[in-house]
């Protein structure tokens, strides 16, 4: 057992300690490898063009952060405290950006606003290639993340609470701001941080509408991919990693006090019938839901007019993919099939480990070191990790170095870059267990992987799907984890979609976006199928009503 | 009953610098009921996972049957647990839980199904097979937990607070089914508890730990009559604890008077503790008592408990409150009340003394 925690230890030191260590130094030497300590970082700062980056993703990251917030506030409201109908259907609407990658509502946005957009009168003359653009896509791309922690935060209400605020004769307004806002605040911080650390080291979003608004995620892109300058992409990316590593290090602060919260016993609420504030809210939802399904609805158009805007009529012809730049169709099954070792390896990866920390005795040390570096992955943007993995596997002197180019490093990577949700979902799942099963086991003799496949997985099946589906979902539209790793042989949809935007072919670049969509959404709702059945053949015990 | 188990040697368990365990040594024997009790934190579940395997000591053995386990995993010892949350695999069945210990041990199908029969009738659950853990009451869940340890015959069986998770009535029950089942099947038992009463009504051997260390093993009579240590002496039972001081002779000063007791071992001036059980005061109207160890009291409160009150007095020397258990009977002779004036007696063969330090 204790074998196996050190072979998984040793992985993400690999995959994760390793790499980022290479691209430190990296960012310390010069083009010939020669050390040469700050200096990258006086140039960096030297350079008026590069700073100013730094500038404009603070701007975007708060103004993002903003406006996500506000919105998911109003509309986790409405999904918690209102009695509005159709509530389910919002939700899910709501969670259409999570199926897409970030390229996706940048093209949606070209064809609204851009020169030629369907109505970008709206604009009154303002230039959708820029910030505006920028925020808009990513308060698309970021709304999902926001909504469900702070649908969280307002479901653990307590309903006593309220109860005392209106026995004391405390307004409306004087209950949600003493009661409902201190009751969610930790959500709300937590909401931003995420949100912010998602905008600011987002890459899709302004690679396609961002013009020459440049932020520091394009930056890295361009040192990297348009002047071949890897140290100085280094520097860029140690500078992303500040805002990142901070946001995150407050997110975990803040989740700490929110799980205090959730454990002292609260009586659920329920919102009572208020006719004008539940059409008000009714509104409100339809509004953001007809922004989120427009969104799609225009990509899907765009995808299916057949020369826009010239001829207007619809057709396939967009789809292709192989008269193309970006790789053809096979980008596409290259993608599935990424996903799929993705899927598979990586929750086998990620439950064994999380099984294997919480249930080995001793070594202290490997365990704690484990847990960070589980735990590390959040705080490192998917630009940042593909960059590090170019210094690390692409070194002639490493071992490791065939894996460089293959379908497997860009496995590895979208692993690494999403474990720290997954590895997070599959601690939640273990706690829950009664901590003495292993112990029961080895009275009985039993070896502990027989308790592992007889009780541990079939217990934990509801929480396998979910990592195996989240993996799934990301490693299809992930750009950022894996723009820098794909190679001819391996090209993958979503970097197709970038590639096809970069070459000015934006329909097909839409069809392509709006391929990973339907994909990810089918695979959602086989997910959604698959678990009511599953929950029904082996999660019997759990409806069980004691007699 | 007198063939050695287990002998445990010297063990001590560190958590970091705090001991949680220093140098203990006990012997069970063959086929006893052993009840590990002390207050929360004294290392009593700490002790039973050593024994287990589960947590290995710091320092010290532990022989089972002749052979040393000291350092061998849990697997290759010999025991059954049962845990204060039972632990019962919620995804299997009764009858798949109680065989989860057979299955691999290649019996036969038909083998393991008998023997799962004939536990479910020892623990009288035979009609429950096919239900799920979660559609069992407490006391059921307790049962199987029970017959899954058992399930492979082991010559030790462990349990962690096996009762304190249900409601008293059950626990009432359950207490002397399982001390029946232990007798009928002669396993040796060690139970931890912090309930007094169930080591009291189930032991045959009582262990009191405190603080790590063990401060008395004893039947549980000779706990009740003779506990070893002023810790013992007040945590079972109730007891009156009066501070004393030692004169020459068997003769000690306190509660404002001169106490005669039967042995005296500490030198004359010296701080110790006189002990004595309520219902061991003997009580009377004032003045009728008299002759050695009587004191003047009054009495402050009355607390009827069914078939006696406790008197609470005031020793009119020096203000000592002292608690006397009277029979109902005696109650109504004496016609006590709040206020009356007694004359009490602390038999001298009743008295114990516990050195303090000074
Ligand atoms: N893993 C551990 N790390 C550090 N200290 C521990 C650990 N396990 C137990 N202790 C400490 O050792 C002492 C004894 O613990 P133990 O669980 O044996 O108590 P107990 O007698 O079973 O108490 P209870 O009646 O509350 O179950 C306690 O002070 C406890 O805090
Ligand atoms: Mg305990």
């Amino acid at each position: 057992m204790r074998l196996f925690v050190v072979v998984i230890a040793a992985y993400l030191v690999v995959a994760l300690a390793l790499p980022l260590y290479a691209m430190l130094s990296k960012s310390m030497l010069d083009p010939d490898g020669l050390f040469i300590g700050l200096a990258n970082y006086v140039a960096y700062f030297r350079t008026p063009a590069l700073v100013y980056s730094i500038k404009n993703s603070l701007f975007v990251g708060v103004l993002t952060t903003l406006i996500t917030v506000t919105i998911a506030f109003l509309l986790a409201y409405a999904l918690t405290r209102s009695r509005m109908p159709a509530k389910p259907a919002f939700k899910t609407i709501a969670m259409i950006p999570i199926l897409v990658p970030s390229l996706l509502p940048g093209i949606a946005l070209i064809y609204l606003f851009g020169r030629q957009g369907l109505i970008n009168g709206m604009l009154f003359g303002h230039d959708i290639y820029g910030p505006i653009g920028i925020i808009i896509a990513e308060v698309f791309f970021t709304l999902p993340h926001a909504l469900i922690i702070i649908t969280t935060a307002l479901s653990i209400a307590d309903a006593r609470l309220y109860e005392a605020a209106i026995s004391l004769r405390a307004s409306r307004t004087r209950i949600f701001f003493t009661v409902t806002i201190p009751g969610v605040r930790y959500g709300l911080i937590s909401a931003a941080f995420v949100v912010f650390t998602l905008a600011v080291t987002d890459f899709g979003a302004p690679k396609v509408i961002g013009g020459d608004f440049n932020v520091l995620a394009t930056d890295i892109y361009k040192q990297v991919i348009g002047q071949q300058n890897f140290s100085m992409g280094a520097v860029v990316s140690v500078v992303l990693l500040i805002p990142a590593g901070l946001a995150f290090l407050v997110d975990r602060i803040v989740q700490k006090k929110q799980v205090a919260l959730l454990s002292t016993r609260a009586v659920a609420l329920v919102p009572s019938r208020h006719r004008r504030f539940d059409n008000l809210m009714l509104g409100y939802a339809i509004i953001v839901s007809v922004f989120i399904v427009g969104m799609i609805s225009v990509c899907q158009y765009a995808a299916l007019v057949k020369f826009y805007p010239y001829d207007l009529s619809l057709g396939f012809t967009n789809y292709q993919f192989d008269l193309m730049d970006g790789g053809g169709w096979d980008s596409y099954f290259n993608s599935i099939e990424m996903a799929t070792y993705t899927a598979v390896f990586g929750t086998v990866l990620v439950f064994c480990g999380a099984y294997l920390v919480e249930k080995a005795q001793g070594l202290g040390v490997v365990r704690g070191a484990f847990q960070f570096l589980a735990m590390l992955p959040m705080a490192v943007p998917g630009l940042v990790l593909g960059l590090a993995y170019i210094f690390f596997f692409n070194s002639p002197t490493n071992p490791l170095n065939f894996l460089y180019h293959t379908m497997a490093i860009l496995v590895i990577s979208t692993i690494t870059h999403f474990y720290t949700v997954s590895h997070l979902t599959a601690t939640t799942a273990l706690k829950q267990m009664d901590a003495q099963f292993e112990s029961v086991a080895a009275s009985l003799k039993q070896p502990f992987y027989r308790t592992f496949f007889r009780v541990t997985i079939p217990v934990c099946t509801p929480a396998i799907l979910d990592i195996s589906i989240y993996l799934f979902v990301n490693a299809m539209t992930t750009v950022s984890a894996v723009v820098f790793l794909y190679s001819p042989h391996t090209t993958l949809a979503s970097v197709a979609v970038l590639n096809m935007d970069d070459a000015g072919d934006i329909a097909p670049a839409a069809a392509m976006g709006m391929m990973i969509f339907y994909t990810a959404a089918g695979v959602k709702i086989l997910h959604y199928l698959l678990s009511r059945g599953i929950e029904a053949k082996t999660q019997a015990w759990r409806s069980a009503v004691p007699t | 009953m007198t063939e050695t188990f287990l002998r445990i040697q010297g063990l001590t368990k560190l958590f970091g610098s705090f001991a949680a365990l220093s140098d203990i040594s006990l012997t069970v024997f063959e086929g006893e009921f052993v009840c590990f009790l002390g207050p929360s934190g004294c290392g009593k579940t700490t002790l039973l996972r050593a024994i287990a395997g589960l947590d290995i000591q710091t320092q010290g053995t532990i022989e089972q049957d002749g052979k040393d386990i000291s350092v061998l995993p849990p697997a290759q010892r010999d025991f059954g647990i049962v845990f204060q949350s039972y632990a019962l695999f919620p995804n299997l069945t009764v009858e798949k839980n109680i065989a989860y210990g057979l299955e691999s041990r290649r019996h036969q199908r038909v083998e393991i199904r008998k023997r799962v029969q004939e536990l479910l009738t020892l623990v009288d659950l035979a009609d429950q097979v096919e239900k799920y853990p979660a559609q069992l009451s407490g006391g059921q869940q307790q049962r199987v937990a029970l017959a899954r340890a058992l399930a492979t015959s082991p010559g030790l069986l462990l349990l962690d607070e096996p009762l304190s998770a249900l409601d008293a009535k059950v626990r009432a029950h359950l207490r002397l089914e399982i001390k029946e089942l232990q007798r009928r099947l002669k396993v040796t038992t060690i139970m931890v508890t912090h309930d007094q009463e169930e080591a009291l009504t189930m032991a045959d051997r009582i262990v009191v730990m405190n603080q790590g260390v063990i401060e008395q093993v004893g039947t549980p009579e000779e706990i009740y009559a003779q506990p070893a240590t002023e810790f013992v002496a007040e945590f079972i039972g109730t007891m009156n604890l009066v501070p004393v001081q030692a004169l020459p002779g068997s003769e000690y000063s306190g509660l404002g008077a001169r106490f005669q007791v039967n042995h005296n071992e500490l030198p004359a001036g010296s701080h110790a503790a006189l002990a004595i059980r309520p219902e061991d005061v003997q009580i009377d109207q004032a003045g009728k008592a008299a002759g050695e160890n009587t004191i003047q009291a009054k009495v402050d409160d009355l607390e009827y408990l069914g078939a006696f009150v406790r008197v609470t007095l005031v020793a009119s020397g020096d203000q000592t409150r002292l608690q006397v258990d009277v029979s109902t009977n005696r109650f109504s002779e004496l016609s006590l009340s709040a206020g009356s004036e007694v004359s009490i007696v602390l038999p001298p063969e009743r008295i114990l003394i516990y050195p303090r330090p000074d």
